[in-house]
């Protein structure tokens, strides 16, 4: 059953920054570019709780979740949303941008990340990195 | 579990139960008028029919999301199960936006509240179709009142929150909002007025100034829907003042309007609208794929003739619109 | 206080040099070639508006004070580190707090997990910072403690450190950051409402009028409002702007303007643009210069002086080829001097993606040991002043900066204070950083602005560095730490000091030091504190504006 769109549906991606860290100027960033990339940014920003971007997906029926990372906290917190999403039994990529290290690039992936961006990424490789994350977990089923 | 390759109905069942990822994917459905959405009507139909729908509307900066969020904040602490729809503007270039009005309503509004953003432009059908489809789910999965917030600048968004039972419009001092008002047909649409900010300067006079075009329209003889004069209250969303009165303002409007018959009637033009709405997106789909020369024979000679200048516009409408019995 | 005529000024300038001491170096160049101190005319340095600097021999008579940025870990950790910077010879001591302190929550908070002890020292209650300053005679140094939302909490733990060590608290020289207005519009280190955080920093402007003449309540900051995405005229009016409100709220609290204006200091990003920063380095002294003299009032020149701290610019530093981010420091920090700055941190290279290793921080204090002592140009004051490009970008500086105030005491009906309010309130601080910054990311992505190593001459770049890691322990022992204090202390007396601290705050006109350093003693906890003043403030949310 395809529906009536001929193109793929517009992806809904929820940004949020968990925990305390308080830079915001690469997610206010990324926010543009998926809008100028046609997509809709539901935007909680900072301080999110998990509890909040469950809510967020659940609710939005949003795509994919985001998550800008500055403060080495992402091998802590991002797993974690990674679970809660799963517990709720949500199934949307997540995927992780800012600052981490080469080395914790593989560690990270499998804890259940669905990419990682770092921050010299350009616009076109995000936008296109959260369109494949998303066909990934499109395409796994005939139904949108 | 997952609710991919679920029916509908099974998918609308889950959100009868409460199941808030449920209602969400059926809100999707709807937004992009997929196959299931026809569905997903006829289900909500037989339910809906309950709730208090309440639009509010206000220019960028009127502080209308904090006053929403403060209204909601009201409806959870009076033990209601709100739901909140917030449509902002699509980039008119990309089609994107961005959708930031949830969070500012999350913190203060109660766990069962149920809040979705959409955007202008984020689905097929158009925003006026979406809608009501929305709303009749919400209001079908038992959530009452139902808050759609707008941005008061596309003519569109205006006539959205003009279709609610009870609408609201946000003025604030210093954006000469007497004047946003007059134009864009808020002043005929709306059932109450709000001034936020009520502790800068200018409030007073923005307040006088409605005060004053209510009683020139009065006396020119222009309807107001109900024949109600609307209310004006003053607001300071940030510290929630003005709130309860507000909502009180609402709660009489909507027994006003029950009792003289006005709510029925609002509801019969809601629906006979959208009837109305979706009949002529039918219809413009049909004209541009005959234009396109995808439906019909010999409009392509038409067109060329135009284009020729060997036969006016207004000769070829003629001409096609004879033809539309045959789209 | 009328110009007095181009060859009395001279003359004043000469008297106050030759009444200088100046350092015992010889002004010359590496040539040996005898310069002078100050080449070109008026406005002289040390004369108003100070556009050319404070001092009349400006670096002649002392060079800048190198403050290396320092925290992470433990306070035992830090107070190592402490030690050795001041062996290497940095001589003044900045301190950085991790993320839950910076936040005003504990250790064992729920979202403290994985931060501790990551991005600065963890300080939970007094006996972390009695930790932190082991064995260092605080009336020996120059403490710089970079936190904004529990200033007052930190400040109160210093204070009861010098107690404790026989240092009397008007002995203490140093500056808390207490920036509160640029979290809201930058950084997001908030914890209350604007309105009840500037009651907290009024508070601390008054205590320290009267008990702590070496110490500076506000370092009003730039700093992060670049680092946020601003370009060099938004930092610049954003951090005056925002230096004039606190001026105006405490004058509006009783205080005399010449009684803590000259206690005030600022804090500025040095970036790229070389001219640039100069000339808004120049221009922020003239501004303020004339601001507190015919708007505000001041008599004493001295609040009238423009006194600031500059750090290079954190968001210029690149993870790729990180090396070479040591050129970029070097210019940066050159900028810095020949603005004129009172003092100085440099970057370290490898801190684009994690704090700086022990080698990078050597590193990044050399560098501007190289500025100060290789390059000449503290020889002359102000060597750049008088020049057609710099004297036009200072002008410039300054007339971008007067449009932005315009439009501040615009909304704030003709007050900065509170036009800072209602641009905090509809978005407009935020919404213009974030246009700048957006701007610039996309000319960096379509390649119309060049940043070596990213987006042209990327070739080099080896892949691998050798980060900084903060282990586990790090958070098992602060944890552990802190369970023994809240063992060990008098719960009572924590107890009956909080609920003291909620009454005083309900008061506006009550000062909540005393009790603040009070209740540090009582060994209540910085996370205890804030919840206490969370009940009686509100905590601050902040709205989406994109």
């Amino acid at each position: 059953m395809s529906d009536a769109s001929t193109s793929d549906p517009q992806i809904r991606v929820v940004l949020a920054k968990l925990g305390f860290d308080g830079h915001d100027r690469g997610i206010k960033i990324v926010a543009r570019i998926l809008r100028d990339a046609g997509m809709e940014v539901i935007f909680l920003g900072l301080r999110q709780s998990y509890k909040n971007v469950v809510n967020a997906v659940e609710q939005e029926d949003a795509d994919a979740v985001g998550l800008s990372m500055h403060n080495a906290s992402h091998m802590t917190l991002a797993p974690k949303m990674v679970d809660a999403l799963a517990e709720a039994g949500l199934e949307v990529p997540v995927i992780v941008g800012g600052i981490v290290p080469d080395e914790d690039i593989d560690p990270l992936m499998k804890t259940g990340v669905a990419a990682i961006l770092g921050p010299g990424a350009s616009a076109e490789e995000v936008a296109q990195t959260v369109r494949d994350a998303v066909a990934v977990v499109r395409g796994s089923s005939p139904q949108a | 579990m997952s609710l991919r390759g679920l029916p509908p109905a099974d998918i609308f069942d889950k959100a009868l139960g409460g199941e808030r990822r449920a209602l969400g994917r059926l809100i999707t459905f709807v937004e992009r008028d997929a196959a299931e959405a026809e569905t997903v009507a006829e289900l909500a139909h037989e339910r809906a029919g309950n709730a208090h729908v309440i639009g509010i509307t206000g220019a960028p900066g009127s502080g209308k999301s904090t006053l929403t969020g403060q209204l909601v904040k009201l409806l959870g602490e009076a033990g209601k199960r709100a739901a909140v729809l917030a449509v902002d503007p699509s980039s008119p270039l990309t089609g994107g936006a961005i959708l930031g009005d949830r969070v500012r309503m999350e913190d203060v509004a109660s766990p069962d509240t149920f809040i979705r953003s959409m955007a202008t432009r984020g689905h097929q059908g158009g925003l006026s179709l979406a809608v009501p489809g929305v709303v009749r789910l919400l209001d079908a999965t038992g959530y009452d009142p139902i808050v759609i917030e707008t941005v008061g600048v596309g003519q569109v968004e205006v006539d959205i929150a003009g279709t609610a039972d009870t609408t609201v419009v946000v003025a604030t001092p210093g954006m000469g909002d007497s004047v946003q008002a007059n134009k864009a047909g808020l002043l005929e649409l709306a059932d109450l007025f709000v001034v936020n900010k009520a502790d800068r300067p200018g409030a007073k006079d923005v307040r006088r100034d409605l005060d004053l075009m209510l009683d020139l329209s009065h006396v020119s003889g222009q309807d107001q829907r109900t024949g109600m004069r609307p209310e004006i209250i003053m607001t300071t969303a940030l510290s929630g003042e003005g709130a309860p009165e507000m909502w009180d303002a609402i709660e009489r409007h909507r027994t006003a309007i029950t009792a003289n018959g006005q709510l029925e009637a609002r509801r019969v033009n809601r629906d006979i609208d959208e009837v109305r709405n979706r009949l002529m997106a039918d219809l413009e789909s049909r004209v541009d794929l005959m234009l396109a020369g995808q439906s019909l024979a010999g409009v392509a000679e038409v067109l060329d003739a135009v284009a020729a200048r060997s036969l006016s516009p207004t000769a070829a409408a003629t001409q096609l619109a004879a033809r539309i019995k045959d789209l | 206080m009328s110009d007095p005529a181009p060859d009395q000024a001279r003359a004043a300038w000469q008297e106050a040099y030759d009444a200088t001491k100046l350092r015992d170096v010889p002004f010359e160049t590496m040539s040996g070639v005898p310069v002078e101190p100050l080449y070109g005319d008026g406005p002289y340095p040390g004369q108003y508006p100070y556009t050319r600097g404070l001092h009349a021999a400006g670096y002649r008579s002392r060079l800048w004070t190198m403050r290396m940025f320092a925290g992470f870990g433990t306070a035992e950790d830090t107070n190592a580190r402490f030690k050795e910077l001041l062996r290497a010879g940095g001589g003044g001591l900045s301190t950085a707090f991790d993320m839950p302190t910076l936040m005003g929550r504990d250790s064992d908070h729920d979202w403290a997990l994985g931060e501790v002890g990551h991005c600065g020292v963890a300080v939970d209650t007094l006996a972390d910072m009695e930790d932190l300053f082991a064995d260092i005679d605080l009336s020996s140094v120059s403490t710089s403690m970079t936190i904004n939302g529990p200033a007052a909490m930190i400040m109160a733990m210093y204070i009861a450190v010098g107690e404790k060590t026989g240092v009397e608290r008007s002995q203490l020289a140093g500056t808390i950051q207490n920036d509160i207005l640029k979290e809201y519009q930058a950084q997001k280190e908030y914890i209350f409402p604007p309105r009840p955080s500037m009651r907290i920093v009024t508070d601390m402007m008054k205590f320290t009028s009267t008990e702590m003449p070496k110490w500076h309540p506000i370092s009003i900051s730039g700093y992060h409002i670049r680092e946020a995405g601003s370009n060099a005229a938004q930092e610049l009016a954003f951090t005056l702007a925002n230096g004039f409100a606190y001026v105006e709220a405490a004058v509006a609290a009783g205080l005399d303007i010449d009684d803590f204006a000259p206690r005030l200091s600022f804090f500025f990003n040095s970036h790229s643009d070389f001219f640039e920063e100069i000339g808004k380095f120049r221009a922020a002294r003239r501004i303020w210069a004339r601001w507190m003299k015919e708007r505000y009032g001041a008599k004493d020149p001295r609040s009238m002086m423009m006194k600031f701290h500059t750090q290079t610019a954190g968001v210029s530093l690149t993870a790729q080829q990180a090396e070479i981010n040591i050129g970029r420091v070097a210019i940066q920090a050159l900028a810095g001097a020949l603005g004129g700055t009172q003092s100085l941190h440099t970057d370290a290279y490898d801190e684009a993606m994690a704090l700086p290793t022990e080698d990078a921080a050597r590193i990044a204090l050399r560098t501007q040991q190289i500025v100060a002592h290789e390059t000449g140009v503290t020889n002359v004051v102000d060597p750049l002043g008088g020049a057609p490009f710099v004297e036009w970008m200072t002008d410039e500086m300054e007339r971008r900066a007067e449009d932005i105030f315009a439009h501040l005491l615009d909304i704030g009906n003709d007050s900065i204070l509170e036009g800072a309010y209602a641009g905090i309130d509809d978005g407009y601080f935020v919404g213009e950083i974030a246009d700048a910054a957006y701007r610039f990311e996309r000319e960096v992505n379509e390649g119309k602005r060049i940043i070596v190593g990213v987006n042209e001459f990327t070739e080099g770049d080896s892949g691998e560095r050798n980060l900084l890691r903060i282990g586990a322990e790090v958070e098992e022992y602060q944890l552990k730490r802190l369970n023994d204090v809240k063992q060990r202390r008098d719960s009572d007396a924590v107890t009956r000091v909080l609920t003291q601290l909620k009454t005083e705050a309900v008061d506006p006109e009550i000062n909540l030091m005393p009790t603040m350093i009070e209740a540090v003693k009582t060994f209540a906890t910085e996370g205890e504190i804030v919840a206490s003043l969370e009940e009686v403030f509100g905590t601050y949310v902040e709205k989406v504006f994109l």
